[in-house]
């Protein structure tokens, strides 16, 4: 079944996530290797180590400049550009150095120092690179977590409101028939609601069994589809599926007129959109735009952002530059 | 070892044999996808395959077309369809049909077309009219080629049914599909070993097939099968 996991990678491609990691598969772990091969040769910017002089492929980062480094998906791009925005109006010099992969590969350079500013999820951030086996839920959690067990060279800043995380997502129509804001408004309906989600869903703690755990919801039956990827978004248009699990900044909550339910008891674990900075290069007025930022970024104006860029095709400085200026950053 | 040993530990719970996600329920399920997509291919290319073998018109367009439509991506017309036409039976329909059609009718129309040109000629000569000559002589001549072409057909799509799993639905391919999600390889070497098991037996129906369905006559000359 080979072709079937790399045609999964390709599909959940157009919205890969780094934390997606152990079931994306083959194809991600592959394009992490080349990376990770290009990544190590490419070290030594901002710290200012003297290895990249030998290096003729070394990014040229002026001395004294800040790396913003981003991941390898349209949204964590776009963050990233708004950081360096955010830091050249505050007279800092920037060098970013995007895309460059998952975060097994970007990870261990901002660790060095290699990158210094990198816009993260905190929830994946902290299973993924720091603690696996981590059960922390809520944001403030999360955080505490981060904090008590980031390596020394590494802080995270101030989160923001925005998540991209997994929800309980309806349609507008669905979600008015019944009267839905938040998942635990689910409980008198559930039962007559077909659910979809990838095929994990049905068993992971963050799944099914979290959601009859946490609010007690049990659904007429589950339709394993793929991550928040085309088939799911079909399944919900369709009508197959009444409810499925998405990602809370999917442009096609938009265009498709869906409503991701609110998730109060955090059954899915937060997901803010966090900047993860090389102490080194935590600087007083770094610090102090990178928090304005992350206090001006809520879940909306990231889902809006994402729909001008995926959708609408958008230049990334464009949308960047007008969500500045909106919030009296530009 | 390890893949069948794998295999093996998982087959052998006994939950796995009961249940609305047992493993009866998959095969029949896979079964079904497999008999459907058959029976409609080879309405379609069996009827098609005899007469341009009978005619000799069309042959190398049928043919190339049928050839050509190996070159489908099963999975991806699954995707495009299941997302374009909704959730209807027409998104795994379709490919799987498309999948069975090009041997079934390449298979038949080779049938028709090499019977000798003598035995045609007698046909002909004892007044036989063209209907007679395709329904007494051709199509009992060709059986064992249009029996061959439906074997090579339905193992095709009995291994190939798999993908409906990934639009959500049943059959084999929800063991190898969730296992991999899960991480529980045990239950995706189990899924293949039935797969493979599955097209064993259809291979061994289909022998039994042919001795049924093949005329005595025919079977004497040894024909290729």
């Amino acid at each position: 079944m080979f072709p079937t996991s790399r045609f999964t990678v390709l599909i959940s491609g157009l919205r890969r996530r780094p934390w997606r990691g152990t079931a994306v598969g083959g194809l991600a772990i592959l394009t992490s290797l080349v990376l990770a091969a290009c990544g190590s040769s490419g070290g030594g910017s901002g710290s200012g180590s003297s290895s990249s002089s030998s290096n003729p492929l070394a990014p040229t980062a002026a001395k004294g400049s800040v790396v913003v480094g981003s991941a390898n998906f349209p949204e964590d791009e776009l963050l990233a550009e708004i950081y360096v925005q955010a830091l050249k109006a505050k007279g800092v010099k920037v060098t970013p150095k995007f895309n460059i992969g998952a975060r097994e590969v970007y990870y261990p350079q901002i660790e060095k120092g290699s990158i210094s500013i990198l816009p993260e999820y905190n929830g994946a951030l902290l299973t993924t690179s720091v603690d696996k086996n981590s059960t922390a839920a809520t944001t403030s959690e999360v955080n505490a977590a981060l904090k008590a067990k980031l390596p020394s060279t590494l802080e995270i800043l101030n989160s923001s409101t925005a998540q991209d995380k997994d929800s309980v997502t309806v349609t507008q129509a669905t979600a008015k028939k019944y009267n839905l804001k938040s998942i635990a408004d689910l409980k008198p309906v559930a039962k007559k609601l077909v659910i979809g989600g990838p095929p994990e869903f049905k068993t992971r703690a963050q799944g099914l069994v979290g959601l009859k755990k946490n609010y007690g919801l049990t659904f007429k039956s589950f339709v394993p589809l793929d991550e928040s990827g085309p088939l799911t978004l079909a399944a919900l248009k369709d009508g197959k599926v009444q409810a499925a699990d998405v990602f809370t900044t999917t442009p096609q909550i938009i265009t498709d007129k869906l409503v991701a339910l609110a998730d109060p008891k955090f059954n899915f674990a937060a997901q803010n959109v966090t900047p993860l900075v090389y102490k080194k290069a935590a600087t007083p007025t770094v610090v102090s735009t990178l928090n304005r930022v992350s206090a001006a970024l809520t879940t909306n104006a990231l889902l809006q952002m994402d729909k001008a860029i995926i959708i609408d095709h958008a230049d990334y400085s464009t949308v960047a530059a007008a969500f500045l200026s909106a919030v009296g950053m530009g | 070892m390890s893949f069948l040993s794998f295999a093996w530990d998982w087959l052998k719970q006994p939950q796995q044999w009961h249940g609305p996600d047992g493993i009866p329920i998959r095969i029949l399920e896979q079964l079904g996808y497999t008999a459907l997509s058959l029976v409609i291919a080879a309405l379609i290319a069996i009827p098609v395959g005899i007469l341009i073998g009978h005619t000799g018109r069309g042959a190398l367009f049928a043919v190339n077309l049928a050839n050509a439509g190996r070159a489908i991506p099963t999975l991806g017309l699954l995707v495009l369809l299941a997302v374009t036409l909704g959730f209807s039976p027409l998104a795994w329909l379709v490919p799987l049909v498309l999948l069975a059609i090009p041997p079934i009718l390449v298979n038949a129309y080779e049938g028709v077309a090499g019977v000798d040109p003598g035995l045609k000629d007698a046909a002909r000569g004892m007044g036989m009219t063209p209907w007679q000559q395709i329904r007494k002589v051709e199509v009992p001549v060709a059986m064992p080629l249009i029996v061959l072409g439906l074997r090579t057909g339905a193992i095709f799509v009995v291994a190939t049914a798999t993908i409906a799993a990934y639009i959500g639905l049943g059959g084999l391919g929800r063991y190898i599909i969730d296992g991999l999600a899960t991480e529980n390889y045990g239950e995706v070497a189990g899924g293949a070993a039935l797969v493979v098991v599955l097209a064993l037996a259809v291979q061994a129906f289909f022998t039994g097939v042919r001795r049924l369905a093949v005329p005595a006559g025919v079977r004497q000359q040894g024909r290729p099968s």
